[in-house]
């Protein structure tokens, strides 16, 4: 146990490292929750617009307005899974060329990375969730806005199922940002990545819209990509549309995608390393 | 068997050019242009156990290259490297476990964590045990004066303090060897004297061997027996200090100034005028062919002088002259 305990210590430390400094800064946090806020209230009044005409109110529809609601708030509480930027330390050390430290550490590279990027996401995460649950969840129905307030999951394996698929969710998160990281660090500059990372990731993850509500033909793929793990599983268990096996499915296809990401990330951060060359001074 | 022995090292960049201008940048989109900087080219030496070596050399001529190389940060394209025994490359976890490094001109702290901070993450990352650490650390913010900064971020740090907090870092785990490129670079004096002192007792206390690489040639004559000096990724002189020092010494200038309506000589014997300004004229003499009471002598005897002054040339103009005779000053 010791051992294990011993073998884990860097990388435990380097997250919790990273998850402590990220905690400090208040005003970032606070600042990203009011405009989530706004964009999700935005949302919000767009669904009730769309549901409150006929044409997709019907029984056949795939979400209700409650949950299409509460999908937005989960969804704004969950953002900043999203991995649409890589670590902006990573970027840092690359510019700076600090990076050739972390060649000097004798431990694997990429689980250093892993466990820094990890902290990083963790720490922006918990607050932002607490904080929206609770203007969500219980500031608003105190306001007489019930019917715009963020419902609770379908029942508690619905909900058990969810936190297990958050937490999944974070570590294929952070496999994704290590890809960006390691492409970063190949392209020696952050730009073009972010860029192109973005758009993808804000569509494909179902931050725009829930995937359920794009087009039934594309159900099966949308379902399978990468992507959806961050997001629309995690909400498909906590509304109970996966649910039984289907749900043991949704994790395990969020696990698969883990690894593959991973296994893509060391490769591709083994040969980067190799002809990475610091240069100046 | 040396500590480190360094084999004939290649290393070639590959450096992308454009022409200046708006027409060079929209050719440059088209078809780029490389040219290859050779680095290294056959650098080979050793070190002992427990030298200190001083690297010198101008800027560009391949002294941070070779201590990435010795560090298993680049890889070289040719030559062979041995740390302690290890090849830095096969070995790479055991082999940076067993070394410090310090890079002058970036940070291996954490930018927003306190100092202390930072030092508590160093100890997980290389598993220091704890006690071990509580000692050394103790005795590294003792010897590097950081009690004060302990608690403060990086990011408010003066350099000074800043350079003193990476030196402790580079050695929390008690590493048998230290890489130091550039440690003093832009630090006040009592900045600079407080890391050569611990640099020093490092070497001396603790049998740590040092490669230092500087610009500063007081780093070299307060610290290093031997140096190497080092041009277009080659060993141009590997000797000891001393050597350096009695080719500095083997020049000598005196300052004479004279009175306001004496007449400055046209030449001296045993001395050569380097250059007449006003009253005062600069003369270079080899003390082993006149001694300076002669040449004082001679000149106070002849003319009606205010002052001189002796000064022997500085450290700096004998390499300075050195990088030009072998070719080596930066293009």
């Amino acid at each position: 146990m010791s051992a294990v305990r011993e073998l884990a210590r860097p990388y435990v430390a380097a997250f919790a490292s990273r998850f402590l400094q990220m905690l400090q800064y208040r005003t970032a946090a606070l600042a990203g929750f009011a405009t989530q806020c706004w964009w999700g209230g935005i949302k919000v009044m767009v669904f009730a617009a769309f549901y409150g005409g006929t044409a997709i109110a019907g029984a056949g529809s795939p979400m209700s307005l409650e949950q299409a609601i509460t999908y937005t708030w989960l969804a704004q509480g969950l953002l900043v899974l999203l991995p649409w930027l890589g670590d902006p330390e990573v970027a840092q050390a690359v510019r700076t060329g600090a990076v050739a430290y972390d060649r000097l550490r004798p431990v694997d590279a990429y689980a250093l990375w892993f466990a820094r990027s990890a902290g990083w996401i963790a720490a922006r995460l918990l607050p932002r969730v607490a904080l929206m649950a609770a203007f969500a969840a219980v500031a608003l129905p105190l306001a007489g806005l019930g019917a715009w307030a963020w419902q609770p999951p379908t029942g508690v394996a619905a909900g058990f199922a969810f936190l297990v698929s958050v937490v999944l969710a974070l570590l294929l998160s952070t496999s994704m940002v290590m890809l960006l990281n390691v492409a970063m660090t190949a392209a020696l500059n952050e730009r073009g990545i972010n860029a192109v990372a973005t758009p993808v990731v804000i569509v494909f993850s179902g931050n725009v819209l829930p995937l359920a509500l794009l087009p039934d033909a594309w159900q099966g793929a949308l379902l399978v990509q990468p992507l959806a793990g961050l997001m629309d599983i995690p909400a498909r268990l906590y509304f109970g549309q996966l649910a039984g096996w289907n749900a043991l499915g949704g994790l395990a296809l969020q696990c698969v995608w883990i690894v593959v990401c991973v296994t893509a990330g060391r490769f591709a951060m083994q040969r980067t390393m190799r002809s990475l060359q610091v240069q100046g001074g | 068997m040396p500590h480190i022995a360094v084999d004939r090292l290649l290393k070639t960049y590959r450096i992308s050019e454009r022409d200046p201008g708006v027409m060079g940048a929209l050719r440059g989109l088209v078809q780029r242009r490389y040219r290859t900087v050779e680095a290294l080219s056959g650098v080979s030496f050793s070190l002992e156990r427990g030298e200190l070596l001083g690297f010198i050399g101008p800027n560009g001529a391949g002294k941070s290259t070779t201590i990435k190389i010795l560090a298993g940060i680049l890889r070289p394209d040719g030559g062979r490297v041995t740390v302690d025994g290890r090849d830095p490359f096969a070995d790479r976890e055991r082999h940076v476990a067993r070394i410090g490094v310090v890079f002058g001109q970036r940070t291996q702290l954490w930018w927003d964590l306190p100092v202390g901070d930072g030092f508590d993450l160093l100890r997980d990352i290389y598993r220091v045990d704890a006690a071990r650490y509580r000692r050394t650390r103790d005795e590294l913010v003792a010897l590097l004066n950081l009690e004060r900064v302990l608690d403060q971020p990086v990011r408010q740090l003066s350099l000074g303090q800043r350079m003193r907090a990476e030196i402790a870092a580079a050695l929390l785990h008690e590493p048998d060897i230290l890489f130091l490129d550039e440690p003093t670079i832009g630090l006040d004096a009592p900045s600079k004297l407080a890391v050569r002192d611990f640099v020093r007792r490092a070497n001396r206390e603790r049998g740590t061997t040092v490669l230092l690489t500087t610009h500063d040639m007081h780093d070299i004559e307060a610290l290093a027996r031997r140096v190497i000096i080092i041009g277009h990724g080659r060993v141009l002189a590997d000797s000891p200090v001393e050597a350096l020092r009695a080719q500095v010494m083997a020049e000598r200038r005196l300052v004479v100034d004279f009175a306001q309506d004496a007449e400055l000589p046209a030449q001296v014997d045993g001395a050569k005028v380097h250059s007449r300004d006003g009253q005062t004229l600069v003369l270079d003499f080899d003390p082993s062919v006149t001694t300076a009471p002669a040449l004082i002598a001679r000149i106070a005897g002849a003319h009606a002088v205010e002052d001189i002054r002796l000064e022997g040339l500085a450290i700096e103009a004998v390499i300075a002259r050195f990088y030009a005779m072998h070719g080596a000053a930066e293009a």
